[in-house]
């Protein structure tokens, strides 16, 4: 364990780097999921090459997707662009299908009932259907930003520096605790921001929380005067 | 575009395919690493699955596992076990590794599969006569087997993925021209071995997917077909929950 303490300079670095990476992905593959997943959603024609497509490259590993994708983008396969792209991808594959989901699950009634009070398309999409599709897409970007975290320390087997480096350097020199340090550290940081993401979830739609406190709230009062509820 | 091309003409080389670093032999080597660690990670994680879903109990405890596997990066436990089994158990330490990778997706299908059934399908098995046992192996079983295929094959998935980063370790394996080539600065070499694994990944994958959709049970199947002549027909629940719950990569790990 004397090796973790005395590197906790190194690890804190490139546990920063591996949060930048991986943040760029996760941000890129959600803003990019939500008009795309709305497209794929809205047009059923469109839905199966997407969600088929998106699903394709999802299985294609990542070291061949890593190496595969500059022959199509002309990035150098060693650059940090190429790994962010290709998280991208992944993530995007896993919030595609979950925006669809989501919006899925929104009830029709509801949408009509936001179209007879005047919403347009855009309106409506912003101000209903995203909020109420909200509790399916933030599971989706749950697993989407644990996998992607996990998922970057491949990029140090193309010369991307980030916690990935502790396992290749741990190897090289047999240094047992460095890995397992690189590992705790990936774990740790992806349970971080999948908190935070639940904290952002409750903060941004608190009826999903406040829901079966209202619910309780509702049959206590019920119970204690049952007259006053069938009045109205 | 010259890139793809010097790929394709290092991929058809005779020379490939012949000699110790064959591929052939790496294209074997892998299966065998998939196929093995998939199978010991079966018989750990089904009758496990099974017993959780047929009982209702553990199934946190399932389910906090599934999600903490899929925080721990596979390229690292990898190499910790390696590491830690030392250069004369490395093949044994990466079997575990994989079957590590594979049995929570496994243990989800094999659980979810169970738990998707209709409650009333049991119930009226159980009115009908069936011991506990029969129940599992008649009802529960054969109905939960599309989901517990979903499982295998996200598990095949993932294996198959890490036993590319495998080469890195000296493993062998098609990922060996990937990591060879990066040395070498030979990029036709990375290509076509990313190519050909690619590839091996999209036919794994849509064999499994055949293979996920023949495990419906017939008597759905035709109930299936019906739904779609009269919606809301004898049946329509449990097919519908097949069909919304089959095939999401959301429950899969990637590597």
């Amino acid at each position: 364990m004397n090796w973790i303490l005395e590197n906790l300079d190194l690890i804190g670095t490139l546990a920063l780097e591996h949060l930048r990476q991986s943040l760029w992905a996760i941000a890129a593959g959600f803003l990019v999921s939500l008009p795309l997943g709305w497209a794929a959603w809205r047009y059923k024609a469109l839905r199966g090459l997407v969600v088929t497509g998106t699903g394709l490259l999802y299985t294609i590993p990542s070291l061949a997707l890593l190496m595969i994708l500059p022959v199509v983008t002309g990035m150098s396969a060693i650059s940090e662009a190429n790994l962010i792209v290709a998280l991208t991808i992944y993530a995007l594959a896993i919030m595609v299908r979950c925006v669809v989901d989501g919006l899925d699950s929104v009830d029709p009634q509801t949408r009509s009932a936001a179209t007879a009070m005047g919403y347009g398309p855009g309106r409506r999409f912003a101000a209903v259907e995203l909020p109420l599709a909200g509790p399916v897409i933030l599971a989706g970007l749950r697993v989407t930003s644990v996998s992607t975290i996990s998922l970057a320390t491949v990029g140090i087997l193309v010369g991307v520096t980030n916690l990935g480096y502790l396992f290749t350097n741990g190897l090289q020199r047999r240094i047992i605790p460095e890995v397992l340090a690189g590992v705790l550290a990936v774990a740790l940081i992806a349970l971080i921001i999948d908190l935070l993401l639940v904290l952002a979830g409750r903060w941004l739609m608190p009826w999903t929380a406040a829901q079966p406190r209202r619910a309780r709230r509702a049959r206590r009062a019920r119970n204690r005067a049952p007259q006053a509820v069938g009045t109205r | 575009m010259n890139l793809l091309r010097e790929a394709f003409t290092w991929l058809t080389d005779p020379a490939q395919w012949g000699g110790p670093n064959s591929l052939l032999l790496l294209l074997g080597q892998h299966l065998m690493y998939t196929a093995l660690a998939v199978a010991i990670a079966a018989v750990i994680a089904i009758p496990a699955g099974w017993a959780i879903g047929h009982t209702g109990r553990g199934r946190e405890i399932a389910v906090a596992v599934s999600g903490l596997a899929r925080a721990v990066p596979s390229f690292g436990l990898l190499i910790l076990l390696v590491l830690l089994a030392g250069v004369l158990h490395k093949p044994e330490a990466a079997v575990i590794t994989f079957v590590l990778l594979a049995i929570p997706s496994i243990l989800a299908g094999a659980y979810t599969g169970l738990e998707s059934i209709d409650r009333k399908t049991i119930d009226a098995a159980r009115a009908m006569g069936m011991t506990e046992r029969e129940i599992l192996a008649k009802v529960e079983i054969p109905l939960g087997l599309p989901l517990l295929v979903g499982g295998l094959r996200s598990a095949i998935l993932q294996v198959a993925a890490t036993v590319t980063i495998a080469a890195y370790v000296n493993l062998g394996g098609l990922g060996l021209p990937i990591i060879t080539g990066l040395n070498l600065r030979r990029y036709d070499m990375v290509l076509g071995g990313a190519l050909l694994v690619a590839a091996l990944a999209l036919i794994l994958e849509l064999l499994m997917a055949l293979a996920q959709k023949m495990s419906v049970p017939r008597g759905l199947r035709s109930t299936r077909a019906g739904d779609r002549d009269a919606p809301g027909g004898h049946g329509a629940g449990n097919g519908n929950t097949l069909e919304l719950q089959i095939d999401r990569p959301v429950e899969r790990t990637r590597t």
